[in-house]
């Protein structure tokens, strides 16, 4: 097997450095399609050529090859990948599975819990008030989905700013947001180089969600100062909660650089204030092309395999 | 039932119907028609309502249970109902506080400030004007 096999899993960490750039200078519903679906090609062709290396081992197992037909002297040992490397990959490949399989499991109760309460919330209508003096509002999946706003946050934004916050959750609800956010985190826990990706479609969303209300009420710069007051509220009556334990763990080393990079929302205000992105085809044909590449890898690597166990076959009838 | 309009209103009902629910729920008692359109009109951006126009909004959360109503003399006074949908909500939030899954397939309309962050917003949106609201 060639060297090629390498490269699907060399490029989400060429990829990753980018998502972030990306995310910030593309239209957010280009922005949002582009990184969802570059990172799950990336995982899947990464996970692929796990699997490829993998499997040249395998067949190299006496046992496994006997009941292949296929010839050991052809396989041999020499025959890269070398043993230790197709193990690394086998392993690799057995906690991915263990870790997707997890992830899939808990987002589907996240997901199943969020569609039951969002059908047993009271009322008929789509926007949910909640007697609730801290300044809280969020888009909650369901059939239909629903928008819970806390009276606290009704109270900290004027009537066009709730206009825009209404729009915005909505936008979140329509697009099926969650669907998104699911895929690039379900990607980038197959293949943990691809989370920077994750992390810009967690982002793109919101600024598709922010576009989209600008939209509705026609002012950028009026959603921008809805979220501004939405954010400076919601710290204001709800401390900083600290990040459950695991998390804080995982997150502190970012925490304690989060004043050289601003946070969301700021980011999402400065968008909003600036002119609208405008369409990067360059950029948008550099991913796709990226992407093909990896493809292209997985794809050589897998007739190499399919090959050399070909010839192997043929050998062992002789 | 809501009716889908193909072009979004400037001012949607739901929005006018949350706008009226915040009002009777800062105020802490119960309101009359003309209470209410008073505490509407004083909001900032708030657009000129009619009379009738609250009348027919509180009446409509009335007919959704979303609030009370009591005859004082010949109009009636609301007031938001005691309060299912605040229950419902605080377990809701009970329940997303403790797992980081539940909290990502939520939406929220704004994350949390860092110190950093809340400075660079102030200077983002100008002096002061936060507190405008």
């Amino acid at each position: 097997m060639s060297l090629v096999v390498y490269l699907p899993l060399v490029l989400p960490a060429l990829f990753a450095p980018f998502a972030g750039p990306l995310a910030a200078r593309l239209d957010p519903v280009h922005a949002t399609w582009l990184l969802t679906g570059a990172a799950v090609a990336l995982a899947g062709c990464s996970t692929l050529a796990l699997g490829l290396l993998a499997a040249a081992a395998a067949v190299r197992i006496p046992l496994v090859a006997s009941l292949g037909h296929w010839s050991l002297s052809v396989l041999g040992p020499d025959t890269p990948p070398g043993l230790a490397v197709a193990l690394l990959a086998g392993i690799l490949l057995g906690v991915a599975a263990l870790t997707v399989t997890g992830f899939a499991i808990r987002r589907y109760r996240a997901l199943a819990g969020a569609y039951r309460e969002a059908r047993c919330l009271p009322g008929r209508g789509q926007t949910v008030v909640v007697a609730d003096d801290a300044a809280d509002a969020y888009a909650l999946p369901g059939r239909p989905g629903r928008v819970v706003v806390t009276a606290g946050m009704l109270a900290a934004l004027d009537e066009p700013g709730r206009a825009a916050l209404l729009a915005h959750e909505q936008a979140h609800l329509a697009g099926f947001h969650y669907l998104f956010t699911t895929a690039a985190r379900l990607a980038a826990t197959a293949s943990p180089l691809l989370c920077p990706a994750a992390q810009a479609v967690d982002y793109t969303v919101e600024r598709w969600a922010d576009e989209r209300a600008a939209t509705v009420v026609g002012d950028r710069r009026l959603v921008a100062h809805a979220i501004g007051r939405a954010a400076l509220a919601a710290k204001a009556n709800r401390p900083r909660r600290p990040l459950p334990g695991m998390l804080g763990a995982v997150f502190s080393g970012t925490r304690m650089r989060a004043h050289a990079r601003p946070g969301p929302v700021p980011r999402r205000v400065a968008a909003l204030l600036a002119p609208p992105p405008p369409r990067r085809l360059v950029l948008l044909a550099a991913v796709v092309a990226l992407v093909a590449l990896a493809g292209i890898c997985a794809l050589i690597a897998a007739n190499d395999l399919q090959d050399l166990l070909s010839l192997a076959n043929t050998h062992h009838h002789h | 039932m809501p009716h889908a309009d193909p072009q979004p209103p400037r001012r949607g009902a739901g929005e006018l119907e949350a706008a009226v629910l915040s009002v009777l729920w800062q105020a802490g008692r119960a309101l009359s028609p003309g209470e209410v359109q008073q505490a509407l009109t004083r909001q900032p951006g708030a657009a000129e309502l009619s009379y009738s126009t609250v009348v027919t909004i509180l009446s409509r959360l009335h007919a959704k249970k979303a609030l009370e109503r009591r005859r004082d003399g010949r109009a009636f006074r609301y007031a938001p109902v005691a309060d299912e949908a605040g229950l419902a909500a605080r377990r809701l939030a009970a329940m997303l506080d403790k797992e980081p899954d539940r909290q990502a397939v939520l939406s929220r309309f704004v994350a949390d400030l860092s110190g950093g962050d809340e400075q660079l917003l102030r200077g983002l949106l100008g002096d002061g004007e936060p507190e405008g609201g």
